[in-house]
C-alpha cells in the first residue's frame, strides 16, 4: 500500500531521494498521536435488537462501567432512540462515547416501519455534520461528531435463521453503518448449534446481499488477527456485569445449576473477540470508514438531490463561485418561472369566470326580456278586453238613456191622457 | 517499523481503548506525510543550502539545480517535489521557491506571485473538497513560510516588513536570520531584538508556539520563543573538528558548526520544524489560515446579489443553507400570494354572484308584482263585465215587463177608446 503510494506520487512528479543523515520526520506519527490524545477520542455505537436480548448489559460489561438507565418495558408504541454519551478513560487516553439504543425495537405487531426511526436518527447526523461542513464559518476541529460509527446488531438466539425483521432492517442500514451482527445471550445456545446458525446467518446475509462490515486486512500489522476474526462471525456474545469466583479471581460471569459462563472465557463466547476487535484493534478505523464511506455516500447523495453536480470530470478543476453562483441563478430562475405560471393560471381562472359570469347575466336578462315581452302581450289583450267592455257599457249606457227618454215621453203622454179622463170624469 | 509497546492485558477492567493511539499511528504511518515548506528571500542568502542542511538531501544538486543557479527576470513560484523515507515513515515533501524574490531594482508587488500562489492552492484544497464526488485530497497548501532576512544587523527592510504583512494571515511564517555567521552573538542578540520590537509594532503575526499542559515542555518552548527570530547558518559540507565529523562553514579562523548551539540556531529550527511542531503548522493551516480563505471566498459568492447588511451577522450559513432559506422564503411568499390572489378572486366571484343573484331576484319580483297586477285587473274587469251583464240582464228583464205594461196599457185604452165610442152611439 505504501508502495502503490509512492509509485503515485513519483507519478505526480516526485522523485525519491536518499537522506544523508537522521532528520527527524519519523516523529511524525507520534506528532499525530500526540495531537490526537490532547485532543481525545470520541466513539459512537448504536445498539439495535429487540428489547430484552441484553443490549444494556451488554454495553455495560464491554466498557466496564454501569451505564444510565432502567430496562425498558414491552409496551413501546414505536422505535425511538436514546442517546447517552460518556467520559471514559482509560490510561492518558480520553474517550467520549455515546451509545445509542434503540427502544422498543421489535416490539410491535406491525414491524414494517421499525428500521424508519433508525435510518432517520442515522440520517440526521450526518445532516448535522453536512450542515456544519457547509457553513460559511465553521469550526470542524471542534465538532461533537455524533455520527454512527458502529451498529452492533443483536440477533435473538433462536438456533435457527434470521427473522424477517433482523434481514429487511440490516438491508436497510448497511449502506448508512458499519454494521457487526452479534447473537445476544448466546449462552441459550450449544455448542454445536451455535456452528449451524452461524453458518445460517451468514448464509442468509449473503444471500440478501447485506453488506456487514468486515475486518480490514490491507495493513500487514493487523491483516492475519483480522481476517481471522472475520471468519468467526457472528460473534455469540453473552454479558455480564456479575461477578463471581472462579479459583482464586473474580471474573464476570452468569452462574447456572450447571455451570458458570465466564464472560471473558474465549472457550464459553466470542465477547473477548468482539471487545477486540471492535475497541482494541479497529475502533480507528470503523471512525474512519463511517466519514470516508458512509458519509461520503450521505453527503453525495444529499448534494446531488439538490440538483449540484460536478461540472468537470476529475482531472480538471472547477470553480466553486462559478458553481454557486450557477446554482443560485437556475433556482431563482425557476422560482421566477413557477411565479409567472402562478400568475398566467389567475388571469386565465379570472377570464374563464368572468364569461362564465357574462353568460349567465345574459341569460338571466334574455329570461326576463321573455317574461317581459309576455306581459307585454297579455297587458295588450287586458287593454283590449278593457275596451270592448267599455264599448259595451256605453252602448248600454245609450240603449237605457235612449230607453228611458222614451219612457219619460211615453209617461207624460199617459199622464196626460189621464188627466183628461180625470177632467171629463169630474165633469 | 517501531510501534509503540502494546498495552498489558489487564483483565481487570480492561477495555482497550487506550490502544487507540496505536491505532491511529499505524494508520497514519501506512497513509504517509506530506507537507509544503516554501523559502523566501532575496538571492544569495542561502536558501538552498538551508534546505540541503535541514533535509539532510541534495534536493538541489547538479541533476536538479536550485533556484540560484537559474537566472530570472521576474520573480517566479517554483515547486519541487522529493519523496523522503525514514523509519518507516514516508513523507512527501514539496519545497516551494521564490526566485527573484527581492532581487529586482523595483520591488513593488514582488510578492504577489507568492499570495498568488497560496491562495491557488487553497483554491484547489477549497474546489476538491467541495465537490460532490470526493476522493482522497491531497493537501498541497502551504504549511510553512521560511522567510530570510539579510543579517545587516540594523533591522528589517521595508521589503520584509510589506512582504510579512501581506502574508500572516495566509500561512505560517517563521522569520529567519541568514547567513548568522556573519555576526557576533551580541550583534546577534541586538539584531533579534530590534527586529522582534518591529515585527511587534508592524502587529506582524509570526508562528506562535501553542500552549501545552506538560510545563517541562512548555520551559523549553519558552526558552525557544525569547531566542526568536532564529538565526541560522546551513552547510552540508563535512569537515572533522576535533576528531568528530560535523557539518559547517570553514573559514580560516575556524569553523562555524552548523549543528553547534553556540553557533547558531538551526538545531531549534530543525528540531521545532521537523521533529516537534510539523503536525501543529499543518494544523493551524487548516484550522486558521485555509478557514479565513474559505471563509471568505465562500460569504463573498453567497452574499453576491444579496444586502450584505442584513446578512452580516448570519455568517455561520452554509452557502446551501443560505439558498434553502431563500427558496423556503419564496415558497413561503408564493404560498402567500397565491392565498391572497384566490381570496381575492372569491370576494370577486362573491360580488358578481351576489349582484346577479340580486338582480335576479328583483326582477322576479317586478314580474311578480306585474303578474299580480295584471291578475286583478283581469278579475277587476271580471267582476265588472258580471255585473254589467247582471244589470243588463235586469234591465232588459225589466224593459221587457215595461213593455208588456204598456203594450197592456195600450190595449186597455184601446178596449177603452173603443167602449166610449160605443157608448156614445
Amino acid at each position: 500500500a505504501a508502495e502503490m503510494r509512492i509509485a503515485k506520487m513519483e507519478g505526480e512528479g516526485a522523485r525519491a531521494v536518499p537522506l544523508a543523515g537522521h532528520v527527524g520526520f519519523d516523529s511524525m506519527p507520534d506528532q499525530l498521536v500526540n495531537k490526537s490524545v490532547n485532543h481525545g477520542f470520541c466513539f459512537n455505537i448504536l445498539c439495535v435488537g429487540e428489547t430484552g436480548l441484553g443490549k444494556s448489559t451488554l454495553m455495560d460489561t464491554l466498557f466496564n462501567t454501569k451505564f444510565e438507565g432502567e430496562p425498558t418495558q414491552h409496551n413501546q408504541p414505536g422505535v425511538t432512540l436514546k442517546s447517552n454519551t460518556y467520559e471514559l478513560q482509560e490510561s492518558n487516553v480520553r474517550l467520549k462515547l455515546t451509545v445509542v439504543n434503540t427502544v422498543g425495537f421489535g416490539d410491535q405487531i406491525n414491524k414494517e416501519d421499525s428500521y424508519k426511526s433508525i435510518v432517520e436518527f442515522i440520517d440526521a447526523q450526518f445532516e448535522a455534520y453536512l450542515q456544519e461542513e457547509l457553513k460559511i464559518k465553521r469550526t470542524l476541529h471542534s465538532y461533537h461528531d455524533t455520527r454512527i460509527h458502529a451498529c452492533l446488531y443483536f440477533i435473538a438466539p433462536t438456533g435457527h435463521s434470521l427473522k424477517s425483521l433482523d434481514l429487511v432492517t440490516m438491508k436497510k442500514l448497511d449502506s448508512k453503518v458499519n454494521i457487526i451482527p452479534i447473537i445476544a445471550k448466546s449462552d441459550a445456545i450449544s455448542k454445536s448449534e451455535l456452528a449451524k446458525f452461524k453458518i445460517k446467518i451468514t448464509s442468509e446475509l449473503v444471500s440478501n446481499g447485506v453488506q456487514i462490515y468486515q475486518f480490514p486486512t490491507d495493513d500487514e500489522s493487523v491483516a492475519e488477527i483480522n481476517s481471522t476474526m472475520n471468519s468467526h462471525l457472528p460473534f455469540a456474545v453473552v454479558g455480564s456485569t456479575e461477578e463471581v469466583k472462579i479459583g482464586n479471581k473474580m471474573v464476570k460471569a452468569r452462574q447456572y445449576p450447571w455451570g458458570t459462563v465466564q464472560v471473558e472465557n474465549e472457550n464459553h463466547c466470542d465477547f473477548v473477540k468482539l471487545r477486540e476487535m471492535l475497541i482494541r484493534v479497529n475502533m480507528e478505523d470503523l471512525r474512519e470508514q463511517t466519514h470516508t464511506r458512509h458519509y461520503e455516500l450521505y453527503r453525495r447523495c444529499k448534494l446531488e438531490e439538490m440538483g449540484f453536480k460536478d461540472t468537470d470530470p476529475d482531472s480538471k478543476p472547477f470553480s466553486l463561485q462559478e458553481t454557486y453562483e450557477a446554482k443560485r441563478n437556475e433556482f431563482m430562475g425557476e422560482l421566477q418561472k413557477k411565479e409567472e405560471e402562478m400568475r398566467q393560471m389567475f388571469v386565465q381562472r379570472v377570464k374563464e369566470k368572468e364569461a362564465e359570469l357574462k353568460e349567465a347575466e345574459k341569460e338571466l336578462h334574455e329570461k326576463f326580456d321573455r317574461l317581459k315581452k309576455l306581459h307585454q302581450d297579455e297587458k295588450k289583450k287586458l287593454e283590449e278586453k278593457k275596451k270592448s267592455l267599455d264599448d259595451e257599457l256605453n252602448t248600454f249606457k245609450q240603449k237605457k238613456t235612449a230607453a228611458e227618454l222614451l219612457q219619460n215621453q211615453a209617461q207624460q203622454a199617459g199622464g196626460s191622457t189621464t188627466l183628461k179622463r180625470d177632467k171629463e170624469r169630474k165633469k | 517499523h517501531t510501534e509503540r509497546p502494546q498495552q498489558q492485558k489487564n483483565l481487570e477492567g480492561y477495555v482497550g481503548f487506550a490502544n487507540l493511539p496505536n491505532q491511529v499511528y499505524r494508520k497514519s504511518v501506512k497513509r504517509g506525510f506530506e507537507f509544503t515548506l516554501m523559502v523566501v528571500g532575496e538571492s544569495g542568502l542561502g536558501k538552498s543550502t538551508m534546505i540541503n542542511s535541514l533535509f539532510l538531501t541534495d534536493l538541489y544538486s547538479t541533476d536538479y539545480p536550485g533556484p540560484s543557479h537559474r537566472i530570472k527576470k521576474t520573480v517566479q513560484v517554483e515547486q519541487s517535489k522529493v519523496l523522503v523515507k525514514e523509519g518507516g515513515v514516508h513523507l512527501l515533501l514539496t519545497i516551494v521557491d521564490t526566485p527573484g524574490f527581492g532581487d529586482a531594482v523595483d520591488n513593488s508587488n514582488c510578492w504577489q506571485p507568492v499570495t498568488d500562489h497560496i491562495d491557488s492552492k487553497f483554491e484547489d484544497y477549497l474546489n476538491a473538497e467541495s465537490r460532490v464526488n470526493r476522493r482522497q485530497m491531497p493537501d498541497n497548501r502551504v504549511h510553512c513560510c521560511l522567510y530570510f532576512i539579510a543579517p545587516s544587523g540594523h533591522g528589517l527592510k521595508p521589503l520584509d516588513i510589506e512582504f510579512m504583512k501581506r502574508l500572516h494571515e495566509k500561512v505560517n511564517i517563521i522569520p529567519l536570520i541568514a547567513k548568522a555567521d556573519t555576526m557576533t552573538p551580541e550583534e546577534c542578540q541586538q539584531f533579534k531584538k530590534q527586529i522582534m520590537k518591529e515585527i511587534q509594532e508592524h502587529k506582524i503575526k509570526i508562528y506562535e508556539f501553542p500552549e501545552i499542559d506538560d510545563e517541562e515542555e512548555m520551559k523549553i518552548i519558552r526558552k525557544i520563543k525569547d531566542r526568536l527570530p532564529l538565526a541560522v547558518v546551513g552547510s552540508n559540507t563535512i569537515i572533522e573538528v576535533s576528531g568528530k565529523r560535523v557539518r559547517g562553514r570553514q573559514y580560516p579562523w575556524g569553523v562555524a558548526e552548523v549543528e553547534n548551539g553556540e553557533h547558531c540556531d538551526f538545531t531549534i529550527l530543525r528540531n521545532m520544524l521537523i521533529r516537534t511542531h510539523m503536525q501543529d503548522l499543518k494544523d493551524v493551516t487548516n484550522n486558521v489560515h485555509y478557514e479565513n480563505y474559505r471563509s471568505k471566498k465562500l460569504a463573498a459568492v453567497t452574499y453576491n446579489g444579496v444586502d450584505n447588511n442584513k446578512n452580516k451577522g448570519q455568517l455561520t450559513k452554509s452557502p446551501l443553507a443560505q439558498m434553502e432559506e431563500e427558496r423556503r422564503e419564496h415558497v413561503a411568499k408564493m404560498k402567500k400570494m397565491e392565498q391572497e390572489m384566490e381570496q381575492v378572486f372569491e370576494m370577486k366571484v362573491k360580488e358578481k354572484l351576489q349582484k346577479l343573484k340580486d338582480s335576479e331576484a328583483e326582477l322576479k319580483r317586478r314580474h311578480e308584482q306585474m303578474k299580480k297586477n295584471l291578475e286583478a285587473q283581469h278579475k277587476e274587469l271580471e267582476e265588472k263585465r258580471h255585473q254589467h251583464e247582471e244589470e243588463k240582464a235586469s234591465w232588459e228583464a225589466q224593459q221587457r215587463i215595461l213593455e208588456q205594461q204598456k203594450l197592456d196599457a195600450s190595449r186597455l185604452k184601446q178596449n177603452k177608446k173603443v167602449n166610449i165610442f160605443i157608448d156614445q152611439q
